[in-house]
């Protein structure tokens, strides 16, 4: 048993001085691969424009001026209501699937996480096709009501597509804290007279409250942090697409698009801190794990009707942009019209012929990013959690950091840090693809840290202090305790972090140097550059969507096989 | 097997090449850094490889803008051998920088001048391959469907019945928009130009931040009409789309170009590639219907499709009077305006010209004198400029861009973008009252 399991850096340590090896060895990955790569190009927010000297009159600059405060509240605005609409979606399909007799849970776990990842460009053009002004669903309303409504406008409109495409980070996280509550808590309750809504409001909800918060965090600082939506609808006061707009110009030498990325850095760990004192003072870790059969509950036949027609109806909504994808990979002329003109097949047999590649890169880079992703998370989070190592927080800090780091900085960055460096090979070492692997593994990290913060807090210390009473080493202990009863957050970090890093572009687009080692993003990118390619970009977008799909059922499955055999293990 | 592959390269290199004197061929990794679609590279690459045996091209695709950070990162120990792209913009920062090889192509046949402006650059540094001109491209089922007209000039489209039903990428993302809004400049004047600029601009029912957003909503029917270069909307009819494309008489017609990179790794395969895309086999391959972009040398016209202009038959009004080194000296100020004073005060905007169109439209039902004078004002408030010709090119200006700025009283990129979007936000709030006061007047 002891072989088998995955063993993170954290474990290694046999005592104090080992905890601190392991914090610095992450304190090295991080300085490396994020804090100097990003400050070599970040250190333009602090200069005068042209560079030379320390200034900070940019961030005067940045407060005097009418867009830029604008655009903050309007981004402050647009991440708080796209959680509150995000929460709407999530909870009710991970409470239902979680917490009664579902059938089909696993499939509905895994279409919810599809949202995620939506292909960049063909995704946006699927959206447009489906939900725009002249989209199917409006054509449709206005030929037979003569009104249409505006989904995609303005900052209304960001929120909707923002929360569509961001829940998942409540669902899975949400999922993860449900299965892990201790089910004797809600037997409790209910012997107690307890049940329906209330019994939700007041015992489940609170126990999960952890992976709750995680995945709300993530959703309010990514939206927080997006430029790729508010730019789809053409939303330009907003904090991401200015600095964008500002680093991303031809031959431009501007220090505000570094000011405003300092900007989005500091509000996203100031959300980060705050949703940490939501938690603050509180104990969500129960003694026992999940628990058997006894508290999954079966739905009256009325009760059944109303969740699977709840159900039903967010899946359709959430997953609408991805059967617009499909039929334009599918659709030979589609324009201004409610369907497709005609169907065809060709688009996959173009992708088929040429872009084998992609796909097997992108399995690999995204692989390894997940796995390089779920153990730095899990070691950080035990170091903060579990033991006093000095700087363990900053580390959780610096670490999330990562996701208010617009990619292409962080592309920029790796080039400027890396490529002078050499391989015995000649090649340059920003040149090898690994460092698009290490780039994806950077700009993921935060979504399995909060999964593994989530998942440990729920771990009771007690469990560990018996066995290390026991006689356990702590390496013994964070193998045969901690990390089994991590397993279905460790397992929803992973998940998380490739799937999206799956359809990663930004930094990317930066470091790819041969289309040899290009991954999935990067092709669709270049077909989506002309008309004739539109359809064989959605075609590789759909299969990109088929690819995380599947391994994302894979590893519910693994999850779900792995808890039912601990649930039937009998004595706790 | 050496002996017949010399003999075919031999052939192949006397096919695409009629001037003579290469004494050895090329070969290698050719590795070119371009913004254009595999529609166009593909093509290219696959003639290059079988008139150069031996030669292996590695087209790394990437957004004109990433190109160039690219190429500016990595040039310690450069990989990259060629750029191509479209935007002109591109390679004079590049040829700034120092990262580009002089150097001039031997293919005959290419004209020096298209209209007024030199097809490669005088210099040497990069060449231009395709023409493209700007113009307007709609999607005949929406402009059907909603009983629109069909436009011709750039003043069509500030007029009522195109509001809230165009696209154009912003002149700072995409060097060929704004070209066309200098060439407007050059040829109305500043103050006149910008008037018709911010006109047209007030219609306008998104602005995006890379060219092909624009023909890809056009396509899908999400807004009827683009400004977009010629090929977009071509290489869209070519892929099916129902849409059609017209020059405005007040357009300008750039070359797209290709540059050979400093001290590139294969500069023998890059100089090889730029004489093949210029020669008769390469310049026809520009025809292929899914890349539809006009070649540069004038022979091939010979051959082109049915539907294809020919530019060097038109008579391009803007070129007569288009002051390359002008434009290079505001460049950056104009790109400053436009974003300040059209895109980030978008709304304002639109609202204004709203309610010009609605003024006008009283008007036509009931002729008022004093609500024409009214919305006269309103459309002086709106085209009304915060910066003179003189200042956009002046020294001021171009220190506050530069960065020589942060000495006491030069103003600040900053400050001054701060100041030209309050301008813009209260000329065009009283520009909307006035037209407002104009409906009630002419009611």
């Amino acid at each position: 048993m002891t072989t088998g399991t995955t063993s993170p850096a954290a474990t290694r340590s046999l005592g104090q001085p080992g905890t601190l090896v392991v914090a610095l060895l992450l304190a090295l990955f991080l300085a490396a691969f994020l804090v100097i790569p990003v400050m070599t190009v970040m250190v333009a927010a602090f200069q005068p424009k042209g560079g030379g000297g320390f200034t900070l009159i940019n961030f005067v600059d940045f407060f005097a001026n009418d867009l830029f405060r604008r655009s903050f509240w309007n981004s402050v605005y647009v991440a708080a209501m796209s959680v509150l609409l995000a929460t709407l979606f999530a909870v009710p399909l991970a409470y239902f699937t979680t917490r009664f007799d579902f059938r089909g849970a696993a499939i509905v776990q895994t279409l919810g996480i599809i949202p995620l990842i939506m292909p960049p460009f063909a995704g946006a053009v699927a959206m447009q096709l489906l939900f725009g002004r002249n989209g199917t669903i409006n054509l449709l309303l206005d030929q037979a009501f003569g009104f249409r409504i505006p989904f995609m406008e303005g900052l209304n409109g960001v929120i909707f597509v923002e929360a569509v495409h961001y829940f998942p980070f409540i669902l899975i996280n949400l999922s993860a804290a449900l299965n892990a509550i201790d089910r004797t808590m809600e037997e409790a309750a209910q012997n107690l007279g307890c049940s329906g809504f209330r019994l939700f409001r007041r015992i489940v909800f609170p126990l999960a409250m952890p992976g709750y918060v995680a995945g709300a965090s993530l959703v309010f600082i990514k939206v927080f942090d997006d430029l790729a939506t508010p730019l789809l609808l053409n939303v330009k006061d907003m904090l991401a697409p200015q600095a964008y707009l500002r680093i991303t110009s031809v031959g431009l030498t501007d220090p505000m698009g570094y000011v405003i990325s300092v900007i989005l850095i500091v509000a996203s760990l100031v959300a980060m801190y705050l949703s940490t004192l939501a938690l603050k003072g509180k104990d969500y870790a129960t003694v026992q794990r999940g628990g058997g059969g006894l508290s999954r509950r079966a739905l009256g036949p009325m009760d059944a009707l109303l969740a699977y027609g709840m159900i039903t109806l967010v899946l359709l909504l959430v997953l609408a942009p991805h059967v617009g994808l499909l039929l334009l990979s599918l659709a030979t002329i589609w324009s201004f019209s409610p369907l497709p003109d005609a169907y065809t097949l060709a688009h996959y047999a173009r992708v088929f012929s040429d872009s084998g590649q992609y796909i097997w890169n992108t399995l690999l880079y995204a692989g390894l990013a997940g796995l390089i992703d779920v153990v730095i998370g899990t070691a950080i989070a035990y170091l903060v959690l579990r033991t006093r190592t000095w700087g363990a927080r900053w580390l959780d800090a610096v670490a999330m950091a990562a996701l208010a780091v617009p990619g292409v900085v962080l592309g920029i960055g790796f080039l400027r840090t890396y490529f002078g460096v050499t391989l015995p090979s000649g090649q340059s070492l920003a040149a090898f693809w690994g460092m698009i692997v290490l780039a994806l593994a950077i700009r993921r990290l935060p979504y399995a840290l909060r999964a593994s913060m989530a998942g440990l807090q729920q771990v009771s210390a007690s469990l560990e202090e018996a066995a290390q009473n026991l006689g356990a080493t702590r390496g013994r202990t964070v193998r045969r305790i901690v990390l089994p009863l991590m397993t279905g957050a460790i397992a929803a970090g992973f998940v998380t972090s490739f799937a999206t890093a799956a359809v990663e572009l930004s930094a990317t687009m930066m470091l790819v140097q041969s289309s040899n080692d290009a991954p999935l993003a990067y092709g669709l990118y270049v077909f989506m550059q002309s008309p004739a390619g539109r359809g064989a970009g959605a075609a590789l977008g759909v299969i990109a969507v088929v690819i995380v799909g599947i391994s994302t059922y894979i590893s519910n499955r693994i999850v779900e096989r792995d808890r039912a055999g601990r649930a039937g293990a009998p004595g706790h | 097997m050496p002996l017949t592959r010399r003999l075919a390269m031999i052939v192949a290199a006397g096919l695409a090449l009629p001037t003579p004197g290469h004494a050895q061929a090329p070969t290698g990794k050719l590795t070119i850094v371009t913004s254009f679609s595999k529609e166009v590279t593909d093509p290219f690459k696959a003639a290059f490889e079988k008139a150069y045996p031996g030669t292996n091209v590695d087209i790394q695709n990437r957004n004109t803008n990433a190109g160039v950070k690219f190429v500016d990162e990595t040039k310690a120990n450069n990989p990259v051998d060629l750029f191509w792209a479209s935007a002109p913009d591109a390679f004079e920062v590049l040829k700034a920088k120092g990262l580009l090889e002089a150097y001039k192509p031997k293919a005959e046949g290419v004209p020096e001048k298209i209209g007024q402006f030199p097809i490669h650059d005088p210099a040497g540094f990069y060449s231009g391959f395709a023409a493209s001109g700007y113009g307007i491209m709609w999607n005949t089922r929406y402009v059907a469907a909603q009983k629109l007209p069909e436009p011709k000039e750039w003043q069509d489209l500030a007029t009522a019945p195109y509001f809230d039903h165009i696209s154009m990428a912003a002149p700072s993302r995409s060097g060929t928009t704004h070209l066309t809004l200098e060439a407007i400049l050059q040829t109305a004047g500043w103050d006149k130009g910008w008037g018709i600029i911010k006109a047209f601009s007030g219609n306008l029912r998104s602005i995006t931040e890379r060219s092909f957003g624009v023909p890809d909503a056009v396509n899908s029917g999400q807004v009827g009409y683009g400004i977009v270069i010629d090929f977009f909307a071509f290489s869209a009819q070519g892929a099916g789309f129902p849409v059609k494309f017209v020059y405005p008489s007040l357009s300008t017609i750039v070359p797209a170009n290709i540059g050979v990179v400093k001290n590139a790794p294969n500069a023998a395969a890059a100089k090889a590639f730029v004489d093949f895309i210029l020669s008769e086999p390469g310049q026809a391959i520009l025809f292929d219907p899914k890349i539809r972009r006009l070649p540069v040398r004038t022979a091939s016209y010979a051959k082109a499709p049915e539907g294809l202009p020919n530019p060097f038959e038109f008579k391009w009004v803007a070129d007569a009077k288009f002051d390359v080194e002008k434009s290079e000296k505001r460049f950056a100020v104009v790109d400053a305006l436009y974003d300040q004073l059209v895109t980030f005060q978008h709304d304002a905007l639109k609202a204004a010209t709203k309610a010009i169109h609605e003024a006008d439209a009283a008007i036509a039902k009931k002729p008022n004198a004093e609500a024409a004078k009214l919305v006269a004002e309103a459309r002086a408030l709106i085209a009304a400029m915060p910066v003179t010709e003189a200042d956009a090119a002046g020294p001021d200006l171009a220190a506050a861009f530069k960065g020589a700025g942060g000495k006491d009283k030069a103003p600040r990129q900053a400050e001054l973008e701060q100041a030209w979007a309050s301008f813009a936000k209260e000329k065009y709030a009283a520009a909307q009252a006035k037209a407002e006061a104009a409906v009630k007047a002419a009611k």
